[in-house]
């Protein structure tokens, strides 16, 4: 089978469209999506455990030779994106089909869902960059509908800032691709690779770093390319925000972690340092907007902000050990995010409201949900067993032995205070004396908190068994730290 | 809200300049693999042939005259041109791997027959599909 890398492209695709026939006939559609995400989840396993024994997979389409048609890369990172992102839509499918109202579903709800996991993952995939860009529209088209399915007039008023915003930086992604491609002469990434450490990086090519730098940190929300992120994100329903929270900004994530070290790994005393900087100031940006807001949704969505801030620094970094740190932590931010915005989810279902000041006491009548909560925030902030240590330590670790004292510093301290903001809906929402809560979807906590409560155990399962899952990191790390894998893979050279 | 007009000039140049820009889209669409041309441009030709229509009568008529659920006829294009692609899956070949041959056809002689046609086929249904749709759709909301 060796269009094994195109099954988790392929499914959702296909399902999506087959969803397009008859978008009336709600309990198909939900079944359908339901199985076919579930299949999708399979096959991307199937792949794993392929690419684990087998090394970097393949496909050039149309069976044309690898720089001229474009090819599709599963090295162990995206296979392991792939599943975690299938992962996740599967779980917000499974939550979507008890909180969303059947009117919202019957729009094309679950089509555009199907759609935001085709872009996703083929951008997870594609070993081609403007065929990586082809797939960021894909996902952003459907994150447009998600975003403003519902025309309530705030949804409108953001989603065409949103929408503004991604479309500049769209536009900003196809110049830098025209640069490259001006200067290369090749849009196949591996090849890119190549040519740029024959002419090792002159300074017009660091100019385009920098810009690839823009485009994917608009996408990804990074420092000063942060600022319609938290208004956007207020406004959508609660599972599309997991979707976004979890997979959206982690793309441009992926975006800046492939090009920076497959193309811009020749000149890293301008380029890294300059993420470096720029992932610093994003966790500081990050951490203020969280302490700041009494908002429980607000303070999850400044945490984006700050995960992205983490993730970067151990990027920038580029040891071995932080780049692993920064894989580690990516997949347990995608899983973690998703799980809190899942169970705040729950939390304004019960109380009809996303402020803290209108929450208190709900241990009493909900404990599952609290100590759920409990585990994810704890897990957020990075506390030992469970998943969000391993990341961050590895992260630090490497700022240190690369010799950097303030980074590491920053990274730790924002743990403490991301705790501290998550711990604040966890004191306001739990303790205290109980209210009535009079929201509309009390009666579906149980229903809404099985699917959250799987992801929890799940990032617990992740972060407990480190010691299993770090061949797999180490194996992801590969080729980042050895573009020369990479390129062997596509190019098939002896 | 249909007002009756008396635009018998247009209503009747209408009738026949609509089946020349139809034929005409077509042409453009088999002509896409050896001169310009192509699925894009032949839908979107189309598409603008049945704006005629559209600008002439109204939305009834063409409604009556192509009883067409366009959103259905995107789905279908897409999933003609995904099959087409994945049809490569069956002979385990890379995905979109195209299969053509040569045919002697009783009217056109010897002709080359390519799979491409099929996706074209499919992106022509698809761009018709959403031209027609997002016309319709402002159209009829008032």
């Amino acid at each position: 089978m060796i269009n094994l890398p195109l099954l988790p492209i392929l499914i959702p695709l296909i399902t999506g469209v087959i969803l397009m026939l008859f978008p009336n006939r709600l309990r198909l559609q939900r079944s359908l999506s339901f199985g076919s995400t579930l299949v999708t989840i399979l096959a991307s396993a199937y792949l794993i455990f392929r690419v684990k024994q087998g090394g970097i997979l393949t496909v050039t389409l149309g069976s044309w030779p690898a720089p001229f048609g474009i090819t599709l890369v599963s090295d162990m990172l995206s296979a392991l994106l792939v599943f975690t992102t299938s992962l996740l839509v599967f779980f917000v499918v499974w939550y979507s089909i008890y909180y969303l109202s059947d009117l919202h579903q019957r729009f094309y709800y679950y089509i555009a869902a199907q759609f935001l996991l085709v872009g996703v993952n083929g951008a997870f995939t594609t070993g081609d960059i403007f065929n990586m860009f082809v797939f960021f529209e894909v996902f952003l088209i459907s994150s447009y509908v998600l975003i403003v399915l519902g025309g309530k007039p705030a949804q409108l008023r953001e989603s065409l800032k949103y929408l503004l915003i991604n479309v500049i930086s769209s536009a900003l992604f196809v110049m830098t691709v025209a640069f490259l491609y001006g200067i290369i002469g090749s849009l196949s990434m591996a090849d890119i690779s190549q040519k740029i450490s024959e002419i090792n990086q002159p300074g017009i090519l660091s100019v385009i770093a920098i810009l690839f730098l823009i485009v994917f940190g608009l996408k990804g929300a990074i420092f000063p390319l942060y600022f319609w992120l938290p208004g956007s994100y207020q406004v959508p329903p609660t599972p599309v925000l997991a979707l976004f929270g979890a997979l959206l900004t982690k793309v441009g994530v992926y975006g800046i972690l492939r090009t920076y070290s497959l193309f811009f790994s020749h000149q890293p005393e301008f380029t890294h340092q300059i993420l470096g900087w720029l992932a610093l100031a994003t966790i500081l940006i990050g951490v203020i907007g969280a302490l700041a807001t009494r908002d429980a949704k607000q303070i999850l969505i400044y945490n984006i902000i700050v995960a992205v801030g983490v993730i970067l620094y151990g990027v920038s970094v580029m040891t071995r050990q932080s780049l692993e740190g920064a894989v580690f932590y990516l997949i347990h931010d995608m899983l973690i995010k998703a799980a809190l915005f899942l169970l705040i989810g729950v939390m304004i279902g019960i109380v009809g409201s996303s402020r803290l000041k209108d929450m208190g006491g709900m241990i009493k009548e909900y404990p599952l949900l609290g100590w759920t909560y409990f585990i994810a925030a704890l897990s957020l902030a990075g506390i030992p067993p469970l998943s969000g240590f391993i990341g961050k330590l590895l992260i630090v670790r490497g700022g240190f032995e690369a010799g950097d004292l303030v980074g590491p510093f920053v990274v730790l301290i924002s743990s403490l205070l991301v705790l501290y903001s998550v711990i604040q809906i966890f004191i306001r929402g739990f303790w205290g004396t109980p209210k009535t809560y009079t929201g509309p979807k009390r009666h579906l906590t149980k229903q809404l908190l099985t699917p959250a409560l799987c992801l929890v155990v799940i990032t617990v399962l992740y972060g407990v068994g480190t010691e299993a899952v770090r061949p797999f990191i180490s194996q992801a790390v590969d080729p980042l730290v050895d573009p020369s894998i990479y390129i062997q893979a596509v190019l098939k050279e002896d | 809200m249909k007002r009756h007009t008396n635009d018998v000039i247009l209503e009747s140049a209408t009738t026949f300049i609509t089946f020349i820009i139809f034929l005409f889209a077509v042409y453009l669409f088999f002509a896409g693999h050896y001169t310009p041309g192509g699925g894009f441009i032949g839908g979107l030709v189309t598409a603008s042939a049945l704006v005629l229509v559209l600008l002439a009568f109204d939305i009834q008529t063409l409604r009556q005259i192509l009883p067409i659920d366009y959103k259905l006829m995107t789905a279908i294009g897409m999933l003609i041109a995904v099959l087409t692609a994945s049809g490569a899956l069956l002979f385990n070949v890379p995905f979109f791997t195209h299969a053509h041959d040569y045919f002697n056809l009783p009217l056109f002689g010897k002709t080359s027959l390519h799979t491409a046609m099929l996706f074209d086929l499919g992106v022509y249904l698809v761009v018709v599909g959403v031209t027609m749709t997002i016309i319709q759709t402002i159209g009829e909301s008032d």
